[in-house]
């Protein structure tokens, strides 16, 4: 078990925005996120009344439809402390543009503000809030990290999640090109399929020439992109939420697509 | 030039099986990445030039009458002259004007993009002018009767073999024996050529990287130096800008200069900065009697004010489309007009409507890579959303798109049906998908996704049903 962080003058209230990606795909990455920030000296709950973010909406130009979806959660989670999701993606969605939506409303924007600032993704937050050094599980062999596009450039993800890999006895091997886009974007992969597959062939290339026979990353998007490409290239590398690793499921939850 | 930008998915499909230009395109990494980093890692204040930059651009656009006017006043008081065109159409007739007053029958040119942007080249060639393009690149394009696919590389999709290929069709007199082995051998064989040309030009024209409002200066920069041979032997000089290009002063155009030749291709300064004010003075040994520009706005004044204010700071250094991923693969003729890659996908909609490039503000996975490069730190991937937002209420959006998303939102809005939509959905998927070892291959209207991956198989629980389960249990 990992020390509760001595960061904290009391125990945070913690609602966990589950992202309806790991709600509806992979529900683990949700335990994952629960696990390690209970671990991690957190009070956490899961808030019944949340979906998704509204970024396809939101980057789909029905900015109405994200607005009363940014609406809901403003109602929902404005409560805790913290609002943390296992998502860069949706953790710059809350953190970044939410706020937007409100341009026109003081009173809601406001009020998205507030919440805003309170938003993290869930590996920075561990690191850089909560100032976790290592967490419980133990991990050895090879693997390799994909930036994820919101992660790295909206929230500042890089160098949080290798460090904690690091610290359980991982072996990062950094692939060529680690900060460029797989080629999911939401809605683009299914707009533009061809340059879609087409970057994340690229990304799969680079992931292959690693040599590790394993992938992670922090956006559950990203990874299903990945993982698909990886199958059909018929390449045996498995693909993982970072969370998973951290909380030590790898020996019973099997990869992304895979049944083990 | 007529767009194809509607046909922007058929142009990607197509450029992605082109073997030679995805040869020429793998050459961005160590021609522009790898260059650009390195000359911004060497200047530590660069975060800081580029906040400068974006602020005196800003400044400007705040007071743009201003100092427009001021430049204007300033360039007349050097004896230039300012033709103030609000459309490519007034533009293409002021440079005919003064051409045809002058009974000029060829015309060099510098590289320009609102040269393209106004199609000039045809509209010279109708009214029985020769344009010449002196830059290499341009040169080639011309040759070859093709579009540039980059607005600081303008053909950079073709290969030395293009090249050759070229020259040899072109030009006739060349001896079957001569080697074009390297980029020497392409220049001397293009120069050998253009100085004839040069020489017999009556009018010049070349393009504006800045205008200086409190010198009346035009600013160019290039690197093989035909910018400079281009506006000072001929009896003429032309000066093609649209209206966002002037800074205040001198200083200011330091700045912009720091940042330009670093972000497009590494360089501290390109080869040749040239400072243009006004027609040669008695006592100058050389230059143009006549100095014009031909100011265009084609749609720009009504940026100003709008959500897309923002993209006339662009100094078009090309990095945005250096650094985006889907530009990488696709190249800039797939974007079907002058501009292509981000910076087109905010621009190309502005001036020939949104209804024609409605494919580029959606062809992004808003990774923003570009506005993590743009020197004047241009919101790009915001602005393509403004584009979609805008066309979302126009119903411009496929409406198969309109209805999926009505339908999900609906769902989202409700958490109670959502759970119980999911939940099924993804029970479903979760069993089907354990016996075909927990991916699909095919999926019923997930072709687009299946055609190039398979499609993991979801665990079978939601989580918000695994949760309900283990909380019941005390298991979590
Ligand atoms: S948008 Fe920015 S990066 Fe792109 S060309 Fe303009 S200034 Fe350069």
């Amino acid at each position: 078990m990992l020390q509760a962080s001595p960061n904290l003058a009391k125990t945070p209230r913690v609602a966990l925005f589950v992202t309806c990606l790991v709600d509806f795909h992979r529900p683990s990455v949700g335990i994952a996120a629960l696990r390690l920030l209970r671990e991690a000296g957190c009070h956490v709950e899961v808030p019944r009344a949340q979906t998704c973010c509204g970024q396809p909406a939101y980057n789909s130009g029905d900015r109405a439809t994200a607005r009363e979806l940014g609406r809901q959660i403003i109602e929902t989670f404005s409560g805790y402390d913290y609002v943390i999701a296992p998502s860069g993606s949706c953790g710059g969605m809350l953190r970044h543009h939410l706020p937007t939506l409100f341009d026109d409303d003081p009173n809601l924007r406001a009020r998205a503000e507030a919440l805003a600032d309170k938003c993290y993704e869930l590996v920075s937050f561990l690191v850089d809030v909560l100032k976790i050094e290592s967490v419980g599980a133990r991990f050895s062999g090879k693997l390799t990290y994909h930036d994820s596009c919101s992660g790295l450039r909206e929230l500042g993800i890089k160098d949080q999640p290798r460090k904690l890999l690091a610290a359980q006895g991982a072996e990062i091997v950094e692939m060529e090109d680690a900060e460029v886009c797989c080629g999911f974007g939401g809605t683009f992969c299914v707009k533009y399929p061809e340059i879609s597959t087409r970057m994340v062939s690229d990304k799969t290339a680079n992931i292959a020439a690693t040599g590790a026979p394993l992938v992670l990353a922090g956006d559950l998007g990203c990874l299903l992109n990945i993982a698909g490409r990886l199958k059909r290239e018929g390449r045996p590398i498995a693909a993982r939420h970072v969370a998973e690793v951290l909380a030590g499921m790898t020996e019973t939850l099997p990869p992304i697509g895979e049944t083990r | 030039m007529l767009p194809t930008s509607p046909a922007f998915k058929e142009n990607a499909a197509r450029a992605l099986q082109e073997e030679r230009l995805q040869k020429a395109l793998a050459r961005t990494k160590p021609q522009f990445h790898t260059k650009r980093a390195k000359a911004v890692a060497a200047l530590p204040e660069f975060e800081q030039i580029r906040d400068i930059g974006r602020d005196i651009k800003n400044h400007t656009l705040q007071f743009l009458d201003h100092y427009l006017e001021t430049w204007a006043e300033n360039v007349e008081r050097a004896g230039g002259h300012v033709h103030w065109c609000p459309t490519a159409e007034d533009a293409r007739a002021a440079v005919l004007a003064i051409c045809q007053r002058v009974g000029a029958r060829i015309v060099t040119k510098g590289k320009s993009m609102i040269s393209e942007e106004i199609a000039l080249n045809d509209y010279l060639e109708r009214h029985g002018i020769t344009p010449v393009e002196t830059d290499l690149g341009e040169y080639i394009l011309q040759l070859r009767h093709e579009p540039p696919s980059h607005i600081i590389g303008p053909a950079f999709h073709l290969n030395r073999e293009d090249w050759e290929e070229s020259f040899r069709k072109s030009h006739t007199d060349l001896p079957p024996d001569r080697v074009f082995r390297e980029r020497r051998d392409i220049l001397t064989e293009a120069r050998t050529k253009l100085r004839e040309r040069f020489l017999a030009a009556d009018v010049g024209i070349t393009g504006a990287n800045f205008l200086i409002a409190e010198t009346g200066t035009s600013v160019i920069v290039t690197n093989e130096g035909n910018g400079d041979l281009t506006q000072t032997l001929p009896r003429v000089h032309i000066v093609l800008a649209s209206i966002e290009k002037v800074v205040p002063t001198l200083e200011d155009a330091t700045n912009m200069l720091r940042l330009l030749a670093r972000s497009a291709t590494g360089q501290d300064f390109s080869v040749y900065t040239t400072f243009s004010t006004g027609p040669r003075r008695p006592e100058d040994p050389d230059g143009p009697e006549e100095y014009h520009v031909i100011l265009l706005d084609n749609g720009r004044s009504s940026m100003l004010g709008s959500p897309f204010q923002d993209m006339l700071r662009c100094i078009r250094c090309a990095a945005c489309m250096n650094h985006c991923p889907v530009y990488n693969v696709v190249g800039g003729h797939a974007y079907g007009w002058v501009y292509p890659g981000p910076m087109g996908a905010v621009l190309t909609p502005t001036l020939i409507g949104i209804d024609q490039a409605g494919h580029l503000p959606n062809a992004s996975t808003f990774c923003g890579r570009c506005e993590s490069v743009c020197p004047v730190r241009i919101p790009l991937p915001r602005m393509m959303r403004h584009w979609r937002e805008r066309e979302f209420e126009r119903h411009l959006t496929p409406s198969f798109a309109r209805t999926n998303l009505r339908l999900w939102g609906f769902f989202a809005r409700h958490p109670g049906l959502y759970r119980l939509a999911t939940r099924a959905g993804a029970a479903l998927l979760g069993w089907l998908g354990k016996r075909r070892g927990g991916r699909f291959t095919a999926l019923p209207l997930a072709g687009a996704w299946t055609r190039g991956r398979d499609f993991p198989a979801p665990e079978g629980e939601t989580f918000f049903a695994r949760y309900q389960r283990l909380e019941r249990s005390h298991a979590l």
